[in-house]
Order: structure tokens, then C-alpha cells, then sequence
């Protein structure tokens, strides 16, 4: 186990930056998901970390070492790759000892390894099979194996999941989720998702155009985003965004009505005022807040709740209707969003404004 | 319900006029390639009497010639130098132009464009044009009339290195890292890993380094002078000699000769089995 730091880490392609000097702390033992859209150069950090690509400036020390010019095999790190990588003229079990290569372990010693990490992920009826014989998730359970039975000081997972189908990626997301609680080894996840982000990681780091937007919690990122792209990229379905412009005792909305707030301390003129649908209800406007009201043009029943799409002003704005109350297409429908629930955005800037 | 309907099988309606056709041109095609192996196995059963009679079932089929043939220590002799030649140009060129292969398709290195440019250059100069230079080479090295002088201009070649550059493209960089991590170095990495991901490129390059230094004729025939150096193809020629052709020892030679290269190729196809190399990825 081992903390990882980046400082000031930057990763050029001739001409071309792809990292720009980013910070990151990673404390021991943390699980840390690296999420953005692609090319935001989330991979190429992880990679940089594995030492799959050379650093083009700044430091990364893994264990308080700087590793900067050592081997991959050096850094004592595992990697588990979005193909799973696993060798297909191998059995499972020759696989997972694969991890062990440079070990000095007595063969017993090795074999006894392997089978406890068959065991751990399920795969000890398997270990005689090929890969080709195996399911997907098998395959990368097995890729896992041979990450976990080295016992090294962090794990790196690039996009793990993003080959299996629906059903599988939430089983799997729990099954590393809980091996990360029993074998408490520093991880750094990258993924695009960010349902997976949200739902596995201790911290998410939210990047960009090579850029650290946000570091935080899920529920950090969820509830006080640092700008427009973190609001909407985390949260599903995104954040409404309706433009306003501030003004003594509120903000006017560009599509009509007033939002009482008390106005940021430099105030603006242009600004976004954002809604999470889930926050965005039919109900009576009793309290302070955002109202919006439109014809209902979709309908997305989810069983626990409803998705509603209303037409307000040529803009579409999704709200959300517990799962039994079901509004018809063509209805109008009321939807509102207490103050405390609303977020507010520079137009200009699409930094987040402090109004509540 | 009539008992053609019930039956099963393909129905005549199903065939499609397309395959019948297909299958006419594959019918041709394969008596066309075999009728040339009938001949030469029929006429190796025959004396020298019966040569010319063109039927394919010999009148009084014998084994003399072949009692003869491998009686005669010449045969075994060239047999085994033509064993000798294929196998260590074989070895040679599945290792040094997979080695080179990989070497391109898998490390960015500046000027790499160029040598592969370089060697695929190579593949358009004809062997007679080359046959001049190698021969000057072999002489002033003093490799003429040996096993080296037949073997050098093979040992590896820019077709083999090409083949086996394409085919480890194909080869998902992923394996390669994830050795890396795994702490296997570069060579390793190559042999153990990469090279087994490729055995359906390798066969393929083995079979046809094989078959083409088995039948090679005209660089042993320059490069060779004592008959005890002779590969199979250059001393079967001397049983045609101004007076007369001996066909019924060539055929018997060759009928022999066509064994090692038969055994080969059912020993590799099996290794040729597409999608071996997919299966350890995402499926």
C-alpha cells in the first residue's frame, strides 16, 4: 500500500499538451476514480502513473519515491487494462501466476497464491481453462487476478468495464468495490462513466482538456460542483441550466419570473441557474424558488420515478415525478425546485457562484 | 406429406445456380492440381519401358525404382542436405524476421519508416539480378560448394520480415504493457508473449520458407559443385543427363521428395487457426 502524488505532472505529444501541470494527492489506501469525457487525458495520467508513457515534466512519487525514470516493473504497481489483456495461449491459473513472474516465491508458494486469488474472485473451478473458454467478466476477474496476487503497493484500473454489458458492469463494480474494502490497496480507477465514478470512488477527480477541474467526494462533486462541466457531468440525467440575469432581490429568468436570492458578492449580470431534475418536482410553488411550467413532450417511466421533459420557452427542461404518477404527454405541468436545491453559474466564466 | 418434404438433408431448391458453379471451377481447379501428382507417382511405379504409356494405372506397377533410388547412397545424401538447408533457413527466418517484424511494428524509433521502406524495397529486385552479387560474395568469403553458401542469401528475408511486421501490428499493445507491469523485459516479452500470439503468421512463414528452399534449384545448382553437396532438386536433375531421361528415377525422387513437405504442412495447419489471438481480449 502507498500514497500517490502528482505534482505538476505534464505529458506533451510533440507540439501538442495533453496534461498541463496537474496536482493530485492520493492517500494510502484511497480508491480514486479519474473521470471526463474522452481525450480529457485521464488514461494518459494513468498510464504516466504506470509508466506506460514518458513524463514530459513534473514528478510522480509513489511510496514518498519518485518514480519518474523507473521501469513499469519497477514501480511495483498492477494494471488492469479496458481488453483485460489476459494471454490467450494461457490456462487462467498460468494467467494469474503470470502476475508473480519476477516474484522469488518457492513454486508452492506461488501456486498457493494463485489459488487463494482464484478463490477471492470466484475462478477456482476455472483455473485449467483458456481464456477463450471464459465469459467476459471471468476474463476480467481473471485480469484482476493477476493484478491482486503480486500484492502490490496501488492498483491501476483503465476503464475496466467498459467491455462488459450493463448487468455485468454493476456486479463487477461491486465485486472491486469490495475486494478494495478487504484488501484496502491504494486504486486509481479511470472510467468515463459516471455513474461508475459516483458509485465507486472514496474521491473523483474530474478532468478536462487536461486539466484538474474538481477534486472531491462524490457527494462533494454532486452537491457544490465548481463550474457547468462538473455540474452536468456529474448527475444523471445533467443539470437543467436556464439563463438569467441578476438583478436587486433576484435573479430574472430569461423565459419569465423571478428567483428571490441573495445576490453572489460581485455580482453579475449574465448568469445560469441550474436545477438538478430530481430536485425539479410538480408540486405548488409554497416555497421560495425556481418555477417552470410547460407542456409535458416525454415521458421516461423508471419505475422508482418518472422523467418528465417539459417544453418551457423553446427550452427543454427535465423534472422528475415519484414512479406511480405518471403525467401524460401534452399536459401542463408545474414543476418546482426549492432554493436551497439551485445552483448558480457565470454565463461568461461557467465558474459556480455562491447565491444561497 | 410426401417423403421428400420429411427427409432430412439440404434440399435440391436450396443449392443456389452460384455454388454449383463455384464448386465446377473448385472441381477443375483441384483436378487440375492434382493430375500433375498422379503422373509423377504413376511413373515412379513404372520401368523404364512403360515411361511413355500414358495410362495412370500402370500396367505392372513396381517398386524397383524406389528399391533402387533409396539404395542408392547418392539419394539419401542430397535428402539430407536438402533437410539440412530447409530447416536451419526455416529456424532462421521464423526467428530473425519475426524479430525484425516486432522490432518495427512495435517500437517507435526515429528512421523506422525508412528501414522498413528499405527492406520492402528489397522484395523488387529480381534473384537474378542477385544471383550475381551473392556469387562474388560467397567466393571471396569462401563459402562456395557449402551448406553456408547455399543457406546465406535466405537466412532471412525482407517477404518474411514484411509478413511478420503486418501480423504483429495486429498484436494489441495492451499484452505488451501488461508483460511490462508483469516485469518480463523486452526480449521475453517478444518470445513469450508476442511470438505465441502470432503462430498462425509463423506456420504460414515456416510452410513457405520450407517449400521454397526444398524446391530451390537454381542457387544450389551455382553455388554447388561437388555432387555431395547437391540439395535434392540439383542431383535429381543429374538423372537427366544429354542421352537420355531417366523420368521414372526423377518421378520416383520426387514422389519422395514431396513427403517432407506434405509432413510439414500437416504438422503446421493445425497451428493455423484464425481468431487464436482475439480470444484473450474482449469477446
Amino acid at each position: 500500500m502507498a500514497t500517490i502524488e502528482l505534482d505538476r505532472l505534464v505529458k506533451r505529444y510533440g507540439q501538442t499538451t495533453v496534461v498541463h501541470g496537474i496536482d493530485l494527492s492520493i492517500q494510502d489506501g484511497e480508491f480514486v476514480v479519474l473521470v471526463g469525457p474522452s481525450g480529457c487525458g485521464k488514461s494518459t495520467t494513468l498510464r504516466m502513473i504506470a509508466g506506460l508513457e514518458e513524463i514530459s515534466g513534473g514528478e510522480i512519487r509513489i511510496a514518498n519515491r519518485v518514480v519518474n525514470d523507473l521501469q513499469p516493473k519497477d514501480r511495483n504497481i498492477a494494471m488492469v487494462f479496458q481488453n483485460y489483456a489476459i494471454y490467450p495461449h494461457m490456462t487462467v491459473a498460468e494467467n494469474i501466476a503470470f502476475g508473480l513472474y519476477r516474484s522469488t516465491l518457492s513454486k508452492s508458494e506461488k501456486r498457493q497464491r494463485v489459488e487463494q486469488a482464484a478463490e477471492t474472485l470466484g475462478l477456482s473451478h476455472l483455473l485449467e481453462r483458456r481464456p477463450s473458454a471464459l465469459s467476459g467478466g471471468q476474463r476480467q476477474r481473471v485480469a484482476i487476478g493477476r493484478a491482486m496476487v503480486r500484492d502490490p503497493a496501488a492498483f491501476l484500473f483503465d476503464e475496466p468495464l467498459s467491455n462488459l454489458d450493463a448487468q455485468l458492469r454493476t456486479q463487477m463494480r461491486i465485486e472491486i468495490k469490495r475486494l478494495h474494502h478487504r484488501l484496502g490497496t491504494t486504486s486509481v480507477f479511470v472510467t468515463h462513466d459516471q455513474v461508475e465514478a459516483m458509485t465507486m470512488a472514496d474521491r473523483i477527480v474530474v478532468m478536462r482538456d487536461g486539466h484538474i477541474l474538481q477534486v472531491g467526494t462524490p457527494l462533494e462533486l454532486y452537491e457544490k460542483p465548481v463550474d457547468v462541466f462538473t455540474a452536468r457531468f456529474i448527475g444523471s440525467p445533467t443539470m437543467n441550466l436556464l439563463p438569467a440575469t441578476l438583478k436587486e432581490g433576484g435573479a430574472e429568468l430569461s423565459t419569465g419570473g423571478l428567483i428571490r436570492v441573495s445576490p453572489p458578492s460581485a455580482p453579475r449580470a449574465d448568469v445560469l441557474i441550474g436545477a438538478r431534475p430530481q430536485d425539479l418536482v410538480p408540486s405548488s410553488p409554497d416555497t421560495p424558488g425556481l418555477t417552470v411550467s410547460g407542456n409535458v413532450v416525454v415521458v421516461e417511466t423508471l419505475g422508482s420515478e418518472t422523467l418528465v421533459h417539459i417544453e418551457n420557452a423553446g427550452q427543454t427542461i427535465i423534472g422528475s415525478a415519484p414512479g406511480r404518477q405518471i403525467p401524460k404527454v401534452g399536459e401542463h405541468l408545474t414543476l418546482h425546485a426549492p432554493l436551497d436545491r439551485l445552483y448558480c453559474f457565470d454565463k461568461s466564466t461557467e465558474k459556480a457562484l455562491a447565491i444561497r | 406429406m410426401s417423403a421428400a418434404a420429411t427427409s432430412p438433408g439440404l434440399p435440391m431448391s436450396r443449392i443456389k445456380p452460384g455454388r454449383i458453379v463455384a464448386w465446377t471451377f473448385l472441381f477443375i481447379g483441384g483436378v487440375i492440381m492434382v493430375t500433375p501428382l498422379l503422373f509423377m507417382l504413376s511413373t515412379s511405379l513404372k520401368d523404364a519401358s512403360q515411361v511413355y504409356d500414358l495410362r495412370v494405372i500402370p500396367q505392372a506397377p513396381t517398386l524397383d525404382n524406389y528399391i533402387e533410388i533409396l539404395g542408392d547412397g547418392r539419394f539419401t545424401r542430397w535428402f539430407v542436405n536438402s533437410v539440412i538447408v530447409a530447416v536451419i533457413v526455416t529456424i532462421s527466418n521464423v526467428f530473425f524476421d519475426s524479430l525484425v517484424g516486432y522490432t518495427l511494428a512495435k517500437f517507435r524509433f526515429r528512421g523506422r519508416y525508412i528501414v522498413f521502406i528499405a527492406i520492402l524495397s528489397t522484395l523488387m529486385i529480381p534473384t537474378e539480378m542477385l544471383v550475381l552479387p551473392w556469387y562474388l560474395m560467397a567466393s571471396q568469403f569462401g563459402w562456395l560448394d557449402s551448406y553456408w553458401g547455399i543457406m546465406f542469401p535466405g537466412m532471412m528475408t525482407a517477404f518474411g520480415t514484411f509478413l511478420m511486421k503486418q501480423f504483429f501490428e495486429s498484436v494489441p499493445d495492451d499484452f505488451l504493457e501488461a508483460a511490462r507491469i508483469d516485469g518480463l523485459n523486452e526480449f521475453t516479452i517478444w518470445w513469450k508473449i508476442a511470438m505465441p500470439l502470432v503462430t498462425p503468421a509463423l506456420s504460414a512463414l515456416a510452410i513457405f520458407t520450407f517449400l521454397g528452399n526444398w524446391t530451390a534449384f537454381f542457387w544450389p545448382l551455382i553455388v554447388t559443385t561437388s555432387a555431395e553437396l547437391y540439395t535434392l532438386p540439383v542431383g535429381l536433375s543429374s538423372f537427366a543427363v544429354e542421352q537420355s531421361i531417366q523420368w521414372e528415377k526423377i518421378m520416383t525422387g520426387a514422389s519422395i521428395a514431396t513427403l517432407p513437405t506434405l509432413i510439414i504442412f500437416l504438422f503446421l495447419q493445425r497451428y493455423i487457426v484464425r481468431g487464436v489471438m482475439l480470444a484473450g481480449l474482449k469477446g
